[in-house]
């Protein structure tokens, strides 16, 4: 188990390295004079030469990436070419609320869809079971801005239940506050991860739901509450958990289209901000830091198997 | 006239000849109805320079935010410009957009696939590329493209191509790493077939109906990011109406006219959700063991 975990987590340098890799070619390898991408159209040639000081693109490419690297590994994620702050600050004062959203999110997504699969399952070709492939498929397909849009002008605007925009830490301004103004965002955010989970409860449940260990727990009289929930999801758990942790990646573009639709000052805002100014150094970061996240994510993920199917032995 | 939105006679009579194929028939009213409004909707877009009753760029300050009129059917954008009309063109791009990049992505994912899949050498190397590359958020590596690309077209599709190739990649490589132990390769292989015809004319036919299926929803993921990507800022030129500029423009006017937003927003999700159905039945049809599985 310990070897597997090693070897897990060992493998995810080369995933990172070749992350990091893209990165940094993505910039040099564009057709044209980074600097000048990076100022824009009406740059003066001092800009142009701050921004080559800046970013050392005056040194051979190989030096570059190594001076590059060598800062990376001590967590320097260099400078922002804008506001002149250093990266990590930056990502340190906007990664709160993101991650706050991003827990409540999985947290009701995982709520409302693992019933809704298993419902879903158990009456299986009953108009539960259609309603629930109906919404799954509706959720994958309606735009996630467009959602939060018909939430804000129901819930927000015509019935008044919780204001329209705006974010309140839960920290300094109390869980209700936060939560009275998370839930919505949280709620748009959760539709396509909903849809995503819900299918994929349904299809493991329907395969458990099959096997003769279910029909001796009924024959035996177990409640159907019990059968369903303490027999069968057990079993089904293993691509429930796979799939949480590939929408993932869904959260993450959520996030940066759900922060500009609710004016949330997470990072998610941050990378939008940084791309529209071409502040490269926070964009590198952000691809970093989000493809980090997600490689760890699933890594957990994977460990956790064990935890829930006793069977898988690493 | 501008509100004839009903398909043409063309339109119907090819939906009647595909009703008349064995085995079309039973698929249900889903599938079918999914056809019909992808067609509608096609076919709107595509008449969309005469269906449109003004000129989309037409800017008429007098006229700014305005609702629904006798000559402005859905009412008019903060420019004053006709929104019925700006929905119908901004179809265009969006689809044209969409097509492209999944043609594009299917093309060079099935090209790098069959070399991964067929040459062992290469194979660790690509799939650990490919792995990397997924393991960036395709939202995050598509805007930071279109930032450093300028936001034309084709560098639009590049960067919603970019992203989708490794799910490509990985569904043709493993179609093929399974199809390579066949006989008939083996044999191909002993009479001396050259690599070339046993990639293209032996194992790639075994690729192309996960393809179909995979394409479909790679399309309908492509014209989402497209107007996601234009939403943020990121996509094609302000200037060319496209459903996520028409929104994206929409956004600071919602509490005044939300339609800015609803209209473009429905076109957009009917055309994604009707071609997600359609990719969910010819995967039932073309892989009915998925369908077994209730996936």
């Amino acid at each position: 188990m310990l070897g597997y975990i090693i070897r897990r987590i060992l493998a995810i340098i080369p995933v990172m390295l070749i992350v990091a890799i893209f990165v940094f070619l993505l910039l040099r390898l564009t057709p044209g004079d980074p600097a000048a991408i990076i100022a824009g159209d009406m740059a003066t040639p001092e800009q142009l030469n701050r921004i080559r000081e800046a970013m050392g693109l005056n040194d051979p490419l190989l030096v570059q990436f190594f001076t590059w690297m060598g800062r990376l590994l001590q967590g320097d994620l260099g400078v922002s070419l804008i506001s002149g702050t250093d990266v990590t600050t930056m990502i340190g004062q906007r990664i709160f609320p993101t991650l706050n959203m991003a827990l409540l999110t999985i947290v009701i997504a995982v709520m409302i869809a693992v019933p809704m699969g298993v419902v879903a399952a158990w009456r299986h070709r009953s108009w539960v079971d259609y309603a629930v492939m109906s919404f799954s498929v509706l959720g994958f397909s309606v735009p996630v801005f467009v959602i939060g849009y018909l939430f804000i002008l129901v819930f927000a605007i015509s019935l008044d239940w919780f204001p329209v925009q705006g974010y309140a830490s839960p920290t300094d301004k109390g869980v209700l506050a936060f939560l009275d103004r998370a839930i919505l965002p949280a709620l748009t955010l959760a539709t396509i991860y909903v849809a995503l989970i819900a299918r994929m409860t349904r299809a493991s449940m329907l395969e458990v739901l099959g096997e003769d260990y279910i029909r001796t727990a009924r024959a035996k009289g177990v409640r159907e509450s019990k059968v369903l929930f303490r027999h069968a999801l057990r079993n089904a758990a293993v691509p429930i958990l796979t799939v949480i942790g590939t929408g993932f990646a869904l959260l993450i573009s959520g996030v940066v289209v759900t922060e500009s639709v609710f004016n949330i000052p997470g990072i998610g805002r941050l990378t939008v901000d940084a791309i529209l100014a071409r502040d490269y150094p926070v964009i590198q970061a952000m691809i970093l830091l989000t493809s980090g996240t997600y490689v760890v994510v699933n890594l957990i993920i994977d460990i956790s198997y064990t935890i829930f199917d006793p069977r898988i032995r690493y | 006239m501008a509100m004839n939105s009903v398909p043409p006679a063309s339109a119907m009579q090819s939906v009647l000849r595909l009703l008349s194929i064995p085995g079309l028939k039973k698929l249900g009213v889903g599938p079918l109805l999914a056809a019909l409004v992808l067609l509608a909707i096609v076919i709107i877009t595509l008449l969309s320079p005469w269906l449109a009753p003004h000129d989309p760029l037409e800017m008429q300050p007098l006229l700014r935010l305005k609702g629904p009129m006798p000559d402005y059917p859905l009412g008019t954008d903060p420019y004053g410009r006709d929104l019925y009309s700006r929905v119908l063109i901004g179809g265009r791009v969006s689809l044209l957009i969409g097509i492209g990049a999944a043609v594009v992505s299917v093309l060079i994912g099935l090209l790098i696939g069959l070399v991964a899949g067929f040459f062992r050498m290469l194979d660790t190397i690509i799939m650990r590329i490919m792995d990397s590359l997924m393991a960036i958020p395709s939202i995050l590596l598509a805007i930071a493209l279109v930032a450093l690309n300028g936001p034309s077209i084709t560098s639009v599709i590049m960067a919603i191509t970019i992203p989708e190739i490794p799910r490509v990649v990985r569904l043709v490589r493993s179609v093929v790493l399974t199809a390579r132990e066949e006989p008939y390769v083996e044999a191909a292989q002993a009479l001396g077939s050259s690599m070339p015809k046993i990639l293209f004319q032996h194992l790639m036919p075994n690729t192309m109906a996960p393809l179909i299926v995979q394409g479909t929803y790679i399309l309908a993921s492509a014209i989402l990011t497209e107007a996601i990507l234009s939403f943020l800022g990121a996509g094609v030129s302000t200037e060319i109406p496209t459903w996520g500029n028409i929104m994206a423009e929409g956004r600071q006017y919602f509490r005044i006219k939300p339609e800015l937003i609803l209209w473009p927003g429905l076109m957009l999700s009917l055309c994604i959700l009707s071609i997600n159905l359609l990719g969910d039945t010819a995967r039932d049809m073309l892989d009915p063991r998925l369908k077994k599985r209730g996936e």
